[in-house]
């Protein structure tokens, strides 16, 4: 009886979360186009969410796409079709790698970023000063990060499926002995516009939640150095398990 | 408060690298391509009856090492063939006139290629030529349908002849289509 209430109590929990999360968003993208004249506090959050996560996106984007281009080529070649690799990582990366591991590593990189400070600006009341300047913290604060967030995450993502195409194409080609010819010209008869087009929205859609989660759990942390840690923890972990779920959906709403 | 020079240049910088991926994938790995300048080269065309799932950017070898690429395939609609231009690479000038072209696959189930057959010629093939012997793609389901046919006419004679209905039913290869 007494699991059946927590399991229920933990239910309504998460609900009233979801709902907050929500509400929060209505809020951002209710200030969004009056924060939007703000080009430079927005310019800043891209450089701080994109240029500076670029090195691991490149990093990663490099060794999956090295990855791919071995296991793709060892399971081919069982098939005498190493030629297919092309496509194989393409599609692979464009559509689901791509946008997915760049989630992720964004949540891991920016995410955290982002819920920290924002975390550590509610605990030192920096965002109850702004308040009391009669400066909005949300339109001053916390849209701009949002945004930028959003901005940053497709373009990070379409940068992994690229260096990564160039890793598969690494492997394959210069080590593996795949005809380049025939790696680049399936690749190009396979792969349409849909598929990029699928791998784009996908990567806007994980920017929007990842940075929304960040936002929210830096926004509401709890004011003291635990509750900060916690935010952190939280958006790492629910950023990860909402990029998966949406893949689901978006991967069968495509197909 | 902010370094704003070096922060905008990296921001740019971010941001022009993220739209020229974005243009890549769209332009490079899809069908709706640009290709890039070439080395010097020249081009040949031939006619095929099919050239089954051939594509643009297949390679083009003899003997099998590489010497150019499929650059356009197009239909001649008052042969009802399909014309295929040969991107040859300039270092390999002297294919002879009478040498042949076929498709082949690559592998059992990969993409298709062109390969070349000298011929015995004293002269070369030349920019815009045409390679006038063609033998065309082999496509898998003409042959299933011709050893079906021939297993269903050893099948009918079984009743006069059964020593020969159990000879396997095999196909004969195609001979070589000259077109012109």
């Amino acid at each position: 009886m007494k699991l059946i209430q927590e399991l229920w109590s933990s239910l309504t929990e998460a609900l009233v979360g979801l709902g907050a999360v929500m509400r929060f968003l209505l809020r951002l993208v209710a200030v969004a186009p009056r924060a939007l004249l703000r080009v430079d506090l927005i310019s800043q959050q891209v450089y701080n969410a994109g240029a500076l996560s670029l090195v691991i996106i490149m990093l990663s984007g490099l060794f999956v796409g090295m990855v791919l281009g071995l296991q793709g080529f060892q399971l081919l070649q069982r098939f005498g079709s190493e030629e297919a690799l092309g496509t194989a990582a393409t599609i692979g990366l464009v559509k689901e790698l791509g946008p997915v591991v760049t989630a992720l590593l964004f949540a891991g990189r920016a995410g955290t970023a982002l819920a920290s400070e924002l975390g550590l600006m509610r605990a030192t009341d920096q965002l109850s000063a702004m308040e009391m300047m009669a400066v909005d913290p949300i339109r001053r604060v916390v849209v701009p990060r949002f945004l930028g967030g959003v901005i940053a995450m497709p373009l990070l993502a379409a940068i992994f499926s690229v260096i990564g195409i160039y890793g598969a194409q690494l492997v394959g080609v210069q080590i593996m002995g795949v005809d380049s010819g025939s790696f680049w010209s399936q690749m190009r008869g396979a792969v349409g516009l849909r598929d990029i087009n699928e791998g784009i929205v996908k990567s806007c859609i994980f920017g929007v939640a990842c940075s929304l989660i960040a936002v929210y759990e830096g926004y509401y942390a709890e004011p003291t150095a635990e509750g900060v840690g916690r935010a952190t923890t939280r958006t790492v972990v629910t950023s990860a398990v909402f990029i998966l779920f949406l893949d689901y959906l978006l991967t069968a709403a495509f197909l | 408060m902010r370094k704003s020079r070096t922060l905008d240049l990296g921001t740019g910088s971010f941001v022009l690298l993220g739209f020229a991926a974005l243009f890549f994938l769209t332009t490079q790995t899809t069908s709706r391509g640009i290709t890039l300048a070439s080395p010097p080269h020249y081009d040949l065309t031939a006619k095929f009856d099919n050239i089954g799932d051939l594509k643009v950017g297949a390679p083009v070898s003899m003997s099998g090492v590489e010497m150019g690429r499929v650059t356009k395939i197009t239909f001649d609609s008052k042969e009802y063939k399909a014309v295929v231009t040969l991107r040859i690479d300039a270092r390999y000038n002297q294919i002879p006139t009478d040498s042949d072209a076929a498709i082949y696959t690559q592998g059992l189930l990969g993409g298709k290629f062109i390969g070349l057959t000298a011929g015995g010629a004293d002269t070369y093939l030349k920019d815009k030529d045409e390679i006038d012997f063609t033998q065309s793609a082999f496509v898998l389901e003409n042959l299933i349908g011709q050893v079906l046919a021939n297993f269903a006419k050893s099948a009918g004679q079984s009743d006069s002849d059964k020593s020969k209905a159990n000879a396997p039913a095999v196909a004969q290869p195609k001979a070589t289509e000259k077109t012109k």
